[in-house]
């Protein structure tokens, strides 16, 4: 007998699929959009980056050990968060506010409540508008692309997302002369926080998410559909007002890389198309109604607050359960 | 004199009203986004809860029980209105600052608190004295909880400004998630404190734990129905 009859304890499906595999992949996937924060925004973006993710793992590091629990820093998962809270920041913001933003996110939305997967709300997110409420105006200073990166009084510009706010039923050419080409949107030629400028970038990041099936595509497609549809409508069917408000704002960064995040987002398929068409219309009736140009941040938190009972309403039945009536006894 | 001396430390941090018993959340909240309306508020409950609960005690034979909560309620309104009235012709700079929450003293959950789980069945002094350390320890909690969130928050502390912070105010310590996020920060580290003590922590699950859980009367009637 050649072939040995293994007899052991459950489990017996193993996965070579291991917590530091998944964000190193995330990592990877976010390269390309940092890559193009760097070309737009120069050295500046990658300094902001550095610091980020530095303070975060820092952090990390003396937060356990004062905590006195186990070192997760092997985990990666504190670069990840550093490094999507880098990507949602202007290029501008002054380095402690970006090391501020990170420690905030990784003591309190993080360690706090028991490190990772323990979580109740994406960390960067909340990082980031825990920065945008305290600190209003560093946080709306949006450097336009290649506008000296040094100096922190950099030639500023409105984002799109801004101007597209102004318009009245989508008709877009009333103010085209301060909104960038649609090309300019898919590349990034306008302002905005470091990662979200390059749609592009974002896009390819995401599909090697989904590739490497360490994202589902259910969220992001839920997500992007019901703003590209919500868009529609309110544009009166424009189709390029639909096209700047998707390719605008956090929308891309949000749904491929934040809304996605597993330990705030409903684990099953209904779950997730529930979690992903909320995001999209708290985005939209942000966008369109609030006074806000921009609502994907507070729509994913508001949506994570939802999560545990979006799992209580979608857990599956088991085969052949029967619901027990009500008053009656169950046979 | 050594009871009396008991009664007075217990409020200070044993049985904070605010960080341990969880009392007058709504007031401290609202009335911390500057040291100096936290002190006034402080002050002004104090005032209100060492008179109401001298006046309580006095009358605790003569109250009839079924209607005693009406009674303390009017007993306490008597002494709101005293202090509204007072801080509007003294301090009225602060009676704006207070705005609503000056006579929403009335309704305090410390002050009415007090009065039904210990100056309806203990003796004068002794609820004058109990009175007066929930007092002290009501304004020293909101005066940490200012201090904190003025400092952060406005980069000023009483008006002057802090160097670094003032240029660079945390906006969110005076909006309502930073209060929440002070108030939580500091319940811990009271709890702590206690719990080196040898205190129970306040952990809000059920009767057991709470540190009023001698005096309170729901327990009592809750354990009597039992038996």
């Amino acid at each position: 007998m050649s072939k040995k009859l293994t007899v052991s304890p459950s489990p017996h499906v193993r996965s070579k699929e291991t917590t530091t595999g998944i964000m190193l992949d995330v990592i990877i996937a976010l390269i390309p959009a940092l890559i193009m924060s760097a070309y737009y925004f120069g050295l500046r973006a990658l300094l902001l980056t550095a610091v980020c993710v530095g303070s975060a793992v820092l952090s990390e590091y003396v937060c356990r050990r004062v905590m006195k629990r186990n070192n997760t820093l092997g985990d990666l998962s504190a670069v990840v968060t550093g490094l999507i809270l880098a990507l949602n920041l202007p290029s501008s913001l002054p380095l402690w506010m970006g090391a501020l933003g990170s420690i905030i996110a990784i003591v309190v939305v993080k360690q706090m409540f028991g490190g990772i997967g323990q979580n109740f709300v994406n960390p960067a997110m909340t990082a980031r508008i825990i920065l945008m409420v305290s600190f209003p105006t560093a946080m709306a200073h949006w450097v336009a692309p290649f506008a000296g990166s040094w100096s922190p009084d950099a030639v500023t510009a409105a984002t799109p997302m801004a101007v597209l706010a102004g318009v009245q039923g989508g008709d877009v050419s009333a103010v085209a002369d301060s909104l960038p080409s649609l090309t300019g949107m898919l590349f990034g030629v306008h302002g905005g926080s470091m990662g979200e400028v390059c749609s592009l970038a974002l896009i390819a990041g995401g599909l090697y998410l989904i590739i490497r099936k360490v994202i589902s595509p259910i969220i992001p497609l839920c997500f992007i559909g019901t703003v590209a549809v919500f868009m529609l409508i309110a544009g009166g069917g424009s189709l390029e007002f639909t096209a700047y408000q998707l390719l605008g704002g956090g929308l891309m960064l949000g749904a491929f890389f934040m809304a996605t995040d597993y330990s705030t987002s409903p684990l099953n398929k209904k779950g997730k198309i529930i979690f992903g068409i909320g995001c999209g219309l708290i985005t939209s009736i942000i966008r369109i109604f609030g006074s806000l140009p921009e609502g994907v941040s507070f729509s994913i938190i508001l949506m994570n607050i939802l999560v545990p009972h979006i799992e209580n309403l979608t857990t599956p039945k088991p085969f052949g359960y029967v619901k027990e009536k009500k008053g009656g006894k169950a046979e | 004199m050594a009871k009396l001396t008991k009664e007075f430390s217990k409020g200070i941090i044993a049985e904070n009203p605010v960080l341990r018993l969880v009392l007058g959340t709504c007031p401290t909240l609202a009335t911390t986004t500057s040291v100096e309306s936290a002190i006034g508020m402080g002050l002004a409950a104090s005032i209100v809860l060492v008179c109401s609960n001298i006046v309580i005690s006095a009358l605790r034979k003569v109250i009839p029980d079924k209607v005693r909560i009406p009674a303390y309620i009017v007993v306490i309104a008597s002494f709101v209105t005293i202090v509204q009235m007072a801080v509007k012709a003294f301090l009225p700079s602060l009676d704006e600052q207070l705005g609503v929450y000056l006579p929403l003293i009335v309704v305090n959950c410390i002050i009415l608190g007090r009065a039904e789980a210990f100056a309806g069945k203990n003796p004068v002094l002794a609820s004058a004295v109990d009175g007066l350390g929930m007092g002290v320890g009501f304004t020293a909690a909101l005066f940490l909880m200012g201090a904190v969130r003025e400092i952060f928050g406005a980069g000023t502390f009483l008006g002057t400004g802090v160097p670094f912070l003032e240029s660079n105010p945390m906006l969110i310590f005076i909006l309502p998630p930073g209060g929440f996020f002070v108030y939580g920060i500091l319940m811990a580290a009271v709890n702590r404190l206690a719990e080196k003590k040898g205190k129970p922590r306040a952990e809000l699950r059920g009767c057991e734990a709470c540190p009023m859980a001698q005096s309170c009367a729901i327990r009592k009637t809750d354990k009597e129905a039992a038996e």
